[in-house]
């Protein structure tokens, strides 16, 4: 298979089935919830997943806008121009071929004319060390995109300075992004620079803990306050808001402490695709 | 468990209470933010809307494209609060139904307690689950908005939690 090959069919895949992990932690999430309200919610959301891994559906009518990470191993020598049209192609024809919903417009504010095919992606691109090249995607819903957001906090706010702010945008998020959901936060840098740790974060593994002892604690405390909101499955009360918190962070400025918040709902669609070093693609 | 069938007859919506499940069937309609934008404006300006509101509700969705063997993709509800602007003067003009996910402001639950209308929250995010209760779809308007373009439905066994009451009751509020 080719890289545009492979690229494509991890994306038709994506927008139907739920990375093992996350599907995993709502089964569990299902037979654990104790409202009622909060059960139906995740028992319809089980029965939807099963729908839609045996069908041609997808698992959610906003199949998101292609968010896409490029790791580039700075011993790849890798052809970033081609790489981008192949990344860029492989959306386009994924779109088409799992019946992704057209969910992009060409302008943001005057116009708003849908694109028809779901493009353009957005991409990041990041050196790293190494040969390998890898490729990761979010199949980034808007409903729960709406209600991630940056606050700039003060250097001396500290850890309960970064709970305050989580527990403040998950707050105002409420039912609106289809909880359970999955949070990503970043932290340090400059705004723009939190704002895209936090979508690295989404892209770990659900519920994995961060090497640093101290910020693994934090992800536990955060998933725990914030499952005590008592937002609930759907919003409609219950022991299950989040499955899962991450946090990425980076070096920031004597003045600052940008902390960053990206909420994906329960859909949580993923791909990853590793290119080895001096593979030909 | 509470049968609710579309287009509803007088009385029918006061019978929902807040917390109940429903399940609709019949004749659902689909708009969401530029058919709002557009439906107010029609209004504004005294022109006919599309469609008689009487008896009718509005399914808050974005269906994605149907596969082959389908006759809808997948058709779960989009974040209500974004239509909030709107549906108080829809309410007041007889739209009195509506159907999709997440809160309302205070000014949809003043406009159903007046005008005795509900909202009805479905299931975020199950858009298979939803597609497979869909039995016909007809385009009523807006063709060219695409997937956001004003359609009409025919659904059977379509689940939903009453959130907001014809009373003004609203779902998990003391």
């Amino acid at each position: 298979m080719t890289l545009q090959q492979r690229i494509e069919e991890a994306l038709c895949s994506a927008v139907r089935t739920l990375p093992a992990q996350c599907e995993a932690l709502i089964r569990k999430t299902c037979d654990e919830e104790r409202s009622t309200a909060g059960h139906s919610v995740l028992s319809a959301i089980v029965r939807n997943i099963d729908m839609a891994s045996s069908s041609t559906l997808p698992l959610c009518q906003d199949c998101g806008m292609f968010l896409c990470f490029v790791e580039v191993g700075r011993d790849s020598r890798a052809d970033v121009g081609r790489l981008e049209d192949i990344i860029i192609d492989a959306c386009r024809r994924a779109a088409h071929r799992a019946y992704y919903r057209s969910s992009v417009v060409a302008e943001p504010v005057y116009d708003r004319v849908n694109t028809g095919d779901n493009l353009p992606p957005v991409i990041h691109w990041e050196v790293v060390d190494g040969d390998c090249i890898r490729i990761s995607f979010l199949l980034k819903g808007f409903g729960s995109e709406n209600c991630s957001s940056v606050r700039m906090i003060r250097p001396t706010d500290g850890e309960e300075g970064v709970v305050g702010a989580v527990l403040d945008m998950v707050r105002a998020a409420g039912g609106k992004p289809c909880p359970p959901m999955f949070l990503g936060v970043g932290i340090g840098g400059t705004m723009d620079k939190a704002a895209v740790l936090s979508k690295k974060a989404l892209l770990r593994e659900a519920a994995s803990r961060h090497p640093d002892e101290r910020y693994a604690r934090l992800e536990e405390r955060l998933l725990d306050e914030v499952n005590r909101l008592g937002i609930g499955p759907g919003g409609l009360g219950g022991d299950h808001t989040c499955l899962s918190v991450c946090i990425e962070t980076y070096p920031t400025h004597i003045a600052g402490l940008p902390v960053a918040l990206s909420v994906n709902c329960w859909a949580e669609r993923k791909a990853v695709i590793e290119v080895i070093g001096g593979e030909v693609w | 468990m509470v049968r609710l069938h579309l287009p509803y007859d007088e009385g029918d919506l006061d019978r929902l209470e807040v917390g109940e499940e429903v399940l609709i069937d019949g004749v659902l309609h689909v708009g969401r933010d530029q058919v709002h934008r557009r439906l107010c404006d029609m209004i504004a300006r005294g022109e006919e809307p599309p469609f008689d509101f009487t008896g009718h509700g509005i399914y808050y969705m974005g269906p994605s494209p149907a596969p082959q063997g389908h006759v809808i993709g997948a058709a779960g509800p989009t974040t209500s609060a974004r239509m909030d602007p709107y549906s108080p003067t829809l309410v007041a003009h007889g739209l009195r139904l509506m159907v999709g996910k997440g809160p309302r402001s205070r000014e949809v639950v003043d406009a159903c307690r007046i005008h005795h209308g509900a909202y009805l929250y479905a299931y975020g995010g199950c858009g298979a689950l939803y597609s497979s209760l869909i039995r016909s779809v007809r385009t009523v308007a807006f063709p060219e908005l695409g997937p956001e373009a004003l359609l009409e439905l025919h659904v059977v066994d379509f689940p939903a939690i009453c959130m907001i009451d014809s009373r003004g009751r609203v779902y998990g509020s003391k």
